[in-house]
């Protein structure tokens, strides 16, 4: 019987695929249904982020770096406004912090919630996404109260915030926190013993802890192959050192592991924020005292001169930075954000290098789903929860 | 753990390397040169004091016109000592350094993007492609003396002309590439 001839295929997918959270594109060379390699191809949404914020002011890059993650835009803000604040050596009033540390939670829950939606969307459970954008919704009207904005609020400033709290801030807070925890069981109770997600995830694009390492994995990722590595934890900033919360792990590495992770992330988020909620007052002081940095109250520069000139200089031209160099890493929904900034001395950075975890998560792509099936690639992709936004920058 | 301490656990690792202690208010930072690089990797990651097992990130800043005019900076983690250190090398304007994608694969991509964005060469990097940017682009658009705006006639291709076995050829030699 003559030998047959076999050939493997390959098959391009996106960058404009649905399940490829953005513009990721992938070529991928098949072998009837098992994968023999990847390649990925990223790029498509590189929009000289970093480049365009050496022309800006300190200040004005905070609304830039906000659209980098952008279901995950304040933990980007965070970390740069930590990162030019050591540089700056200001230090932050506790209310401050807090407030801080409720927006970082928030952002995180409202970013998994969108992972949650859509990976679960891709895998066959559709109606989960109506589910998670509800919820999110709630989140984007906070977004909206303190800002005025529902994506990119940018209410995290250098030097403190962008102004106090609005009114029915807490209202709005309480209740969605209230509210959230049953709906965390009304997710799990869809998804967490469902027999079709179980068998589509389980064993699915295992992730070693020493790969994770390799790769450059930290976060959710890197948690559910085993370490207890959390930036809040192992290098505190904002005071999270006196917050009561877990790092959730698992020691599975797959994608059902990688799911778990992340919906016990959503109950400790929602504990922080509980915890952080009750420590803010409604209103009281939103920024640090120093001069510098932040602009004087409205009622001074209309009657005082030293304060209308420092209101004209912060205004037009910003204010310098020592020189120097520095790395703050925060706990981002997708695992380290991290910021290097380099200043020269000037109004202006001279480098911000944002350490993208989507980023790492696709390089390490192809090492991830080798050997597996075509339709765990979606599963996969779905549960290292990229965002093109981040990677491309 | 700060930068005297680690260069005292290193020197005897990497013996007649010249570290130097870089100045920062954050984490140790060491100065590294370029031509010892991998050695010094390969003890930060086995050495049991240290155990830096985890690649954060590998960047580069222009310090156009001074000269050497790059800095590549490794970011590196060590979880079980909850340590963190700064790496720098030195790279002049035609200069290149080693790649560490034999210590950690994750630093692939990253130094990749730094040739992409300051034309920084990788030795025995085994992909040096354009990453963000399009593969016909020309220059390195974050250095320094790179025009933040450029005006540029958009970019448009005519309709693939390719004989079918210039097709096959072409994935035969992706096969053979990847298969590397």
């Amino acid at each position: 019987m003559p030998s047959l001839r076999t050939e493997t295929m390959t098959v391009n997918m996106g960058p404009q695929h649905p399940s490829t959270h953005g513009v990721l594109r992938l070529v991928l060379e098949l072998d009837g249904e098992v994968i023999h390699s990847v390649m990925p191809t990223i790029g498509y949404l590189h929009t000289g982020i970093e480049k365009t914020a050496e022309q800006k002011k300190w200040q004005q890059v905070i609304p830039l770096v906000e659209r980098m993650d952008y279901l995950g835009p304040q933990s980007n803000s965070l970390s740069y406004a930590l990162a030019v604040e050591k540089l700056l050596g200001l230090e932050m009033p506790k209310r401050v912090s807090d407030i801080r540390v409720l927006i970082a939670e928030l952002n995180r829950i409202a970013s998994h919630l969108i992972w949650l939606g859509t990976h679960a969307m891709e895998i066959g459970a559709v109606s989960m996404l109506f589910y998670a954008i509800r919820e999110r919704e709630l989140l984007l009207n906070i977004n909206e109260l303190i800002a005025g904005f529902r994506f990119f609020p940018s209410y995290i400033r250098i030097g403190g915030l962008r102004e106090d709290l609005p009114r029915g801030f807490h209202e709005a807070v309480n209740a969605f926190l209230e509210r959230f925890p049953a709906k965390i069981d009304e997710f799990e109770g869809l998804l967490t013993k469902n027999d079709i997600f179980r068998r589509r995830t389980e064993g699915v694009g295992v992730v070693t802890l020493a790969d994770a390492q390799q790769w450059g994995l930290v976060g959710p990722i890197a948690r559910a192959a085993g370490t207890d590595y959390d930036v809040r934890r192992y290098f505190p900033y904002l005071g999270y050192e006196t917050y009561e919360f877990n790092v959730p792990t698992a020691t599975e590495g797959d994608v059902y592991a990688r799911y778990r992770v992340r919906i016990a992330e959503l109950r400790e988020s929602v504990k922080i924020a509980k915890q952080a909620i009750a420590r803010i007052t409604p209103s009281g002081v939103w920024a640090c005292d120093d001069p510098r940095v932040v602009p004087p109250p409205k009622d001074k520069v209309y009657t005082e001169m030293e304060a209308l000139i420092q209101h004209f200089l912060i205004y037009s031209q910003g204010f310098t930075v020592p020189a120097g160099d520095v790395y703050v890493p925060v706990e981002g929904p997708r695992g380290e954000h991290g910021t290097y900034i380099v200043s020269d001395g000037t109004n202006r950075p001279w480098r911000v290098k944002m350490r993208p975890p989507s980023f790492m998560a696709i390089q390490a792509l192809p090492a991830i789903v080798k050997g597996g099936l075509i339709a765990d690639v979606v599963a996969v992709i779905g549960s290292t929860d990229v965002v093109m936004g981040d990677c491309d920058r | 753990m700060d930068a005297s301490a680690i260069i005292a656990i290193l020197t005897p690792l990497v013996p007649g390397a010249a570290f130097e202690q870089g100045r920062s208010i954050d984490f140790a930072t060491v100065y590294v040169p370029a031509d010892r690089l991998v050695e010094t990797c390969r003890a930060l990651r086995d050495n049991d004091a240290l155990r830096f097992t985890t690649i954060i990130e590998v960047t580069a800043a222009d310090y156009f016109p001074r000269e050497p005019r790059f800095e590549v900076v490794y970011h590196l983690l060590s979880i079980e000592r909850r340590l963190r250190v700064r790496l720098k090398v030195r790279v002049g304007e035609n200069g290149s350094l080693p790649t560490v994608q034999g210590i950690w694969k994750g630093a692939g991509w990253p130094e990749r993007e730094v040739w992409d964005m300051f034309g920084i060469v990788f030795d025995g990097h085994p992909d040096l492609r354009r990453l963000l940017m399009p593969d016909d682009w020309e220059g390195h658009p974050a250095r320094k003396d790179y025009p933040v705006q450029i005006r540029k006639a958009a970019q448009t291709y005519e309709p693939m002309e390719i004989s079918e076995q210039e097709f096959r050829t072409n994935i035969e030699r992706d096969r053979v590439r990847r298969a590397h």
